[in-house]
């Protein structure tokens, strides 16, 4: 009897398996700290102070939040289908999280003379694969919606996944121009062309805004956040969900604010790269630790920016939602593409 | 058995499986999902072919966008395993010679073809890169003329949309 | 058509330029409103700790007040209850025995007074009513409780404890 011999770079795997945890770690705990910074900024936009009893400053809100969710009653409907049922948040959070495979969250590390990437995945299709997941999201929604056997969820998870779908064309569109100057879908590949040249957003101004609108509807957030509109359209898909099922779906909900933060300041915005960060003379492992601290800043402005948008701007209309997307987000995306490539042909001729 | 063969398996046994929940399961929506688990398991393949950007693109099409339309009619449908009609027996019959016939095919065109051996080397066709020089070299007109046509499709939902 | 009043604006219903139908000019103003909502100073008070001071008239719980050997004032005259418009105040009255004197002031006191919580209205009227200056309003309100019986306040909630001989009053 012979045994599987496998061949297996060991400090390979348990390199990628402690980045992935580490990524995962993160993003957990960025996402339960995002619903405190959401309570908290609600609170200061309003004149009010926002949770400070739990702990100092009220930091231990969100494990107080947390808690009372794992508290809860869990209900299944009796009609319900019990293994969707609980299939449905459980897409939703993997699709989350799987997202963050491709970001860089920073450039290499030095440890022990081993180059380690900050990367979990440097593939030349990164930013489809986040185009992909996005997509599997959808099932999330869906299959949540359908199988609470209530017609409310099934017309608010119909409207939700619409939205998502109707939205990722203009993303996509807005991220050909991106992908036409940058020459390369690798996500690490995008960053260091901004390393060394400018920021994509002041060669994108248009693509840039395309994208982030169509980050706001993808992510379920004000103004677009129709799927759950809790006072008007009597909850979202996730109506029957309670207890820590519907924490998963507001979980997932956070973490992909948090990735597509992180995205955007990747694609537009410079990713780990800083200005001057090369002309610092710095040891480049400081260099990189200074870069991930630079992305983790650019990601939490814009989730503040996310944040702020959601407590400034009233919601969409559903007839509104969708004449933006189609009528003037998908032929701005394509004149942006066309220009884009006019003048990529025209510094090329 | 290298650790790529163990995926292989892996991969084929759960395609296999789920093709099979698609045709044997009663409730419509459980066989689109097992559909849709199917196409990732193929997808899975396609990553072991070092094929990264068919992967990506069969998950975006196949995945993200076709199979959550089925979801979509079936869903509102409201079918049941209960009130699924029942199938008359002719029909029984008529599948099974239809399904025979197609085997036959399959074996007779299968009985001559010559299998070449597989690579042992990776092949890198299937990047980004050398597909698109691929696409855009050989085979740019049929490219060039599907772009419009899918160009012309969403001219017209925006058109719909206008209205 | 003639208005009531000048005040009136018409409504401006000319169609929107594009500058107005971009609609982000208007967001970006919406969003420097709610920037500048962040650095102003906070509505809330954090109540427990810091609390907000009463108006010198506000009229809150009620007490009864004694006098200054430390015996009840009250002496179960009803006038109170009369004034009383949301009807909250009851009373029994009992005759002073001897040698209580030094409890209660007058030959007649009150054995029994209960107010309703529920049903005052905090008008007041029972303190200006009251011709021997024994029921006050204080500036506290009156607690959550759990069960209807607990907002009843009987005499042992509403008279001020005794500076002379100190009784811990328990209910």
């Amino acid at each position: 009897m012979t045994l599987l011999t496998i061949a297996i770079d060991w400090a390979f795997v348990i390199e990628k398996i402690l980045l992935i945890s580490a990524v995962l770690g993160v993003s957990l705990l960025i996402a339960m700290y995002e619903t405190y910074g959401e309570r908290k900024v609600a609170a200061w936009i309003q004149d009010r102070r926002g949770p400070n009893r739990a702990g100092p400053f009220g930091i231990l809100q969100p494990l107080a939040d947390g808690g009372k969710l794992f508290f809860k009653e869990e209900i299944i409907p009796a009609t319900a289908n019990r293994f969707l049922f609980i299939l449905g948040p459980s897409i939703a959070m993997l699709a989350a999280c799987l997202t963050s495979a491709v970001i860089p969250w920073g450039d290499v590390l030095t440890i022990a003379g081993r180059q380690i990437s900050l990367q979990v995945a440097d593939v030349n299709i990164g930013v489809l694969w986040i185009i992909a997941v996005l997509g599997m999201g959808v099932y999330g929604i869906m299959i949540g919606g359908w199988a609470s056997n209530n017609k409310f969820s099934l017309l608010a998870a119909c409207r939700g996944a619409s939205q998502v779908i109707s939205y990722e064309l203009p993303m996509g569109l807005a991220l050909i121009a991106l992908f036409m100057i940058s020459g390369s879908l690798s996500l690490k590949d995008i960053v260091e062309q901004q390393r060394d040249g400018v920021w994509f957003v002041l060669l994108q101004p248009l693509g840039f805004l395309i994208f982030l609108i169509c980050a706001f509807a993808e992510c379920n957030r004000t103004p677009f956040d129709l799927p759950e509109a809790e006072n008007e359209l009597n909850g979202g898909y996730h109506l029957e969900y309670s207890s820590m099922k519907l924490g998963f779906y507001l979980f997932a909900e956070y973490i992909n604010m948090f990735i597509s933060s992180a995205l955007m300041a990747t694609l537009y915005f410079g990713g780990y790269s800083f200005p001057f960060m090369d002309s610092l003379g710095l040891s480049p492992n400081m260099v990189t630790i200074l870069g991930i601290i630079a992305l983790f800043l650019k990601t939490f402005i814009f989730i503040f920016f996310f944040m702020w948008v959601r407590w400034t701007i009233p919601r969409f209309r559903y007839d509104q939602l969708m004449k933006l997307g189609w009528n003037v987000l998908i032929p701005l995306a394509l004149l942006n593409m066309l220009v884009t490539g006019a003048v990529i042909l025209y510094r090329q001729g | 058995m290298g650790i790529q063969q163990i995926i292989f398996i892996v991969l084929s046994a759960i395609a296999i499986a789920a093709a099979l929940g698609v045709i044997l399961s009663r409730n419509p929506v459980n066989s689109v999902l097992c559909m849709i688990t199917c196409f990732v398991a193929i997808a899975g393949h396609y990553i072991m072919l070092n094929a990264q950007f068919l992967f990506v693109v069969h998950l975006i099409v196949y995945t993200g966008a076709i199979m959550v339309l089925f979801l979509f009619v079936l869903m509102m449908m409201n079918l049941n395993a209960e009130i699924e009609p029942q199938k008359r027996n002719w029909l029984k019959y008529a599948g099974a010679i239809s399904g025979g016939a197609l085997l036959l095919v399959l074996v007779a065109a299968l009985r001559d073809a010559s299998m070449p051996a597989i690579q042992s080397t990776s092949t890198e066709i299937g990047l980004v890169a050398n597909l698109g020089k691929t696409l855009f070299t050989s085979y740019v007109v049929p490219f060039e003329l599907s772009s419009v046509l899918f160009l012309s499709a969403m001219v017209g939902a925006v058109v719909i949309g206008k209205k | 058509m003639q208005t009531l009043t000048n005040r009136a604006q018409p409504v401006d219903r000319r169609p929107m330029t594009f500058w107005e139908k971009m609609y982000l000019p208007a967001i970006a103003k919406g969003m420097g409103i709610t920037l500048s909502h962040i650095f102003k100073k906070k509505a809330t008070v954090n109540y427990p700790e810091e609390k907000r001071p009463f108006s010198p008239v506000f009229r809150g719980l009620h007490v009864l007040n004694r006098d200054e050997e430390g015996r009840e004032r009250c002496t179960a005259c009803g006038l109170c209850a009369v004034a009383c418009p949301a009807e909250a105040i009851t009373m029994e009255a009992a005759e002073r025995l001897p040698g209580e004197e030094h409890l209660y002031r007058e030959e007649k006191y009150a054995a029994r007074y209960e107010i309703n919580m529920l049903r005052c209205i905090f008008c007041g009227f029972c303190e200006e009513a009251c011709p021997k200056q024994a029921i006050y309003m204080t500036e506290t309100f009156a607690p959550a409780n759990y069960q209807r019986k607990g907002f009843i306040y009987g005499k042992d909630d509403l008279l001020i404890p005794d500076p002379k001989n100190p009784i811990t009053v328990k209910k």
